[in-house]
């Protein structure tokens, strides 16, 4: 019975082993080169400048977070404050059908519209290529939404009744019941909520590799095409390395401090999870 | 929610700012809902007729006249189908020990229990990295097959089974459990008899919901060769395949513009295809809280 609960700390293992001998001997191959300015680890010859990577990914993490949290905590507040029971009842699929929109979807999307009928169009510095690191963040956004929607929501209905009632009676409006009293009652699953929904951001693949291209430029313009630290590991891996060649310690590189840094995340915002329900329960 | 009627003597401008609140939280759900039709729109407006018999019967190829699908319906099949019959039993066997056989104060049961958690999280393409580095080469091997790919996704998707089972057998009343042990009923005869039956719709669900995320899956197996054109349907777990996200993938991201519009209509399939899967998972949970 216990072993199939044993199995998923087998995998972390597995995860862990896969990752750590393989970046070791990286770093004692290339060393200080990580600091460099630029990343081009499968040309001739090979760079591994790591500040690249960490723009593009920066970008597009904080464009989606731009995009997502105002939008997923209008829709949080929504389903928690002002819909009734069977409004809710169809709202709340609509969100779990976008969040099952496939991610390789959401990257043609943002390839044949966001990137050419959007950005091209409208974003004013420089000349957008067909790859744009600020069309990956838009994409990343809308992906991202329901995570912050969701989990907003579960931590505002667990908000006791009686503090909005108190607020009601004291003549408080829904709206300021719901930005006043709910939203900084449940701060801490919202912040929850967030640290996620980075996270998730942070380790997207697809969507950064579609539409934000495989160049990875040291530019500071999101209109152009940038590589992220998730969208490198799937350039890379296409180009199916050989098993001993850096290239392929590379992936396994950038790979570790991908999970590192998502693991990070997902640790913090559990524990905040954990304790606004405790709190209210 | 409490029914108050905000009508009593509010001034014009918070009168104001209350309605421009309530339009602008409700805008949101209109904003996700269009969204996705928007997005169906696009891709039909791109598929340009490419939406046909001929995309099923089809195998992938070079030639954009000629380029179809169906070695990645099937391979989609194979692959989501294994990793399901390897991750779904597993995840529910571990969801039961957790909630029914262990105390939840236990040390290991809490250091499982935060693992599970984190492990979900975790970003797909690095299972992709596992798979590479212990299944596809290392120790074991078995190179890019479906029996590789099928593996590293049921690897991502246990934690998730393991998370909607808990959460499934845990709404389970408690009552249930102890008159079934109170009638001197054994631990198990209770678990197989009275708490599964009653968690089963739900189980089935979040299974459901767990396994179409597999199907739409894309980044593990950009590391696991599911990108090459596969010219025929898998036959075993050693065979060679490719799956529908990453024949999307391919095809949009060739130079062709013919190509695109392959892209966009084996997108509406998978579209299709995962609408299903997710409606019978809704259905399933209708038809159980009716009953319940």
């Amino acid at each position: 019975m216990g072993s199939g609960a044993v199995f998923s700390v087998v995998v972390t293992f597995l995860i862990i082993f896969s990752l750590i001998p393989t970046t070791i001997r990286f770093l004692q191959e290339v060393g200080t080169k990580v600091f460099g300015t630029s990343w081009g680890p499968l040309f001739e010859p090979a760079t591994f400048g790591l500040l690249p990577l960490i723009i593009g990914t920066m970008w597009v993490v904080i464009i989606a977070v731009i995009v997502a949290v105002p939008l997923g905590l209008a829709a949080a507040i929504y389903m928690s404050e002002y819909a009734a029971p069977t409004t809710r009842r169809i709202v709340k699929p609509v969100v779990e059908v976008l969040a099952g929109i496939p991610t390789v979807v959401l990257g043609l999307f943002g390839l044949y519209f966001v990137n050419p009928e959007l950005v091209q169009k409208y974003w004013p510095i420089g000349e957008p290529t067909a790859y744009t690191a600020l069309g990956a963040g838009l994409v990343t956004g809308i992906l991202i939404l329901p995570i912050v929607a969701t989990i907003s929501d579960d931590a505002m209905r667990s908000v006791p009744g009686g503090l909005r009632e108190a607020a009601f009676a004291l003549g408080s409006t829904r709206s300021e019941v719901a930005t006043k009293v709910v939203v900084g009652a449940s701060l801490s699953g919202i912040m929850a909520a967030v640290i996620l929904a980075v996270s998730r951001a942070f380790g997207e693949t697809t969507v950064a590799l579609m539409v934000a291209g495989s160049y990875a430029q040291l530019t500071l313009n999101p209109g152009d095409a940038m590589q992220t630290m998730a969208s490198f590991i799937g350039f890379a891996g296409i180009g199916d390395q050989p098993v001993d060649s850096t290239g392929y310690r590379t992936i396994f590189f950038v790979g570790s401090m991908l999970f590192t840094i998502t693991w990070i995340l997902n640790i913090i915002a559990l524990k905040v999870i954990k304790r606004f329900r405790e709190v209210y329960e | 929610m409490s029914t108050i009627s905000l009508k009593r003597n509010l001034s014009r401008s918070r009168l104001f700012k209350e309605n421009f609140f309530r339009v602008l939280v409700s805008l949101s759900i209109f904003f996700a809902l269009g969204f996705i039709l928007f997005v169906v729109f696009i891709l039909f407006l791109q598929s340009r007729g490419a939406l046909n018999l001929d995309l099923f019967r089809n195998f992938p190829s070079a030639r954009p006249a000629n380029a179809g699908i169906q070695s990645a319906i099937f391979g989609s099949i194979w692959v989501v189908g294994i990793a399901a019959l390897v991750a779904v039993p597993i995840g529910i066997v571990a969801a039961i020990f957790l909630e029914e056989f262990i105390n939840p104060n236990n040390r290991i049961a809490k250091i499982i229990d935060l693992n599970v958690r984190n492990l979900a999280g975790v970003p797909a393409v690095v299972f992709g990295m596992v798979g590479l580095a212990f299944i596809a080469r290392g120790s074991l091997g078995w190179g890019f097959t479906v029996g590789t790919a099928a593996l590293v996704l049921a690897m991502m998707i246990l934690p998730v089974v393991i998370i909607v089972s808990r959460e499934s057998i845990r709404a389970v009343p408690s009552s249930l459990r102890d008159g079934s042990l109170a009638l001197g009923a054994t631990q198990w005869q209770t678990v197989w008899r009275t708490v599964m039956p009653s968690a089963l719709p739900s189980i089935a669900t979040g299974a459901i919901l767990s396994v179409s995320r597999a199907m739409g899956e894309s980044a593990p197996l950009l590391l696991l060769g599911a990108l090459a054109f596969v010219t025929y349907n898998p036959e075993s777990l050693d065979s060679d395949y490719t799956i529908l996200p990453l024949i999307i993938f391919r095809y949009a991201s060739d130079a062709k513009e013919e190509f695109h519009a392959i892209a966009a209509a084996t997108s509406l399939v998978l579209m299709a295809i995962l609408f299903l899967m997710n409606l019978t998972a809704i259905l399933i949970r209708d038809r159980s809280q009716r009953k319940a």
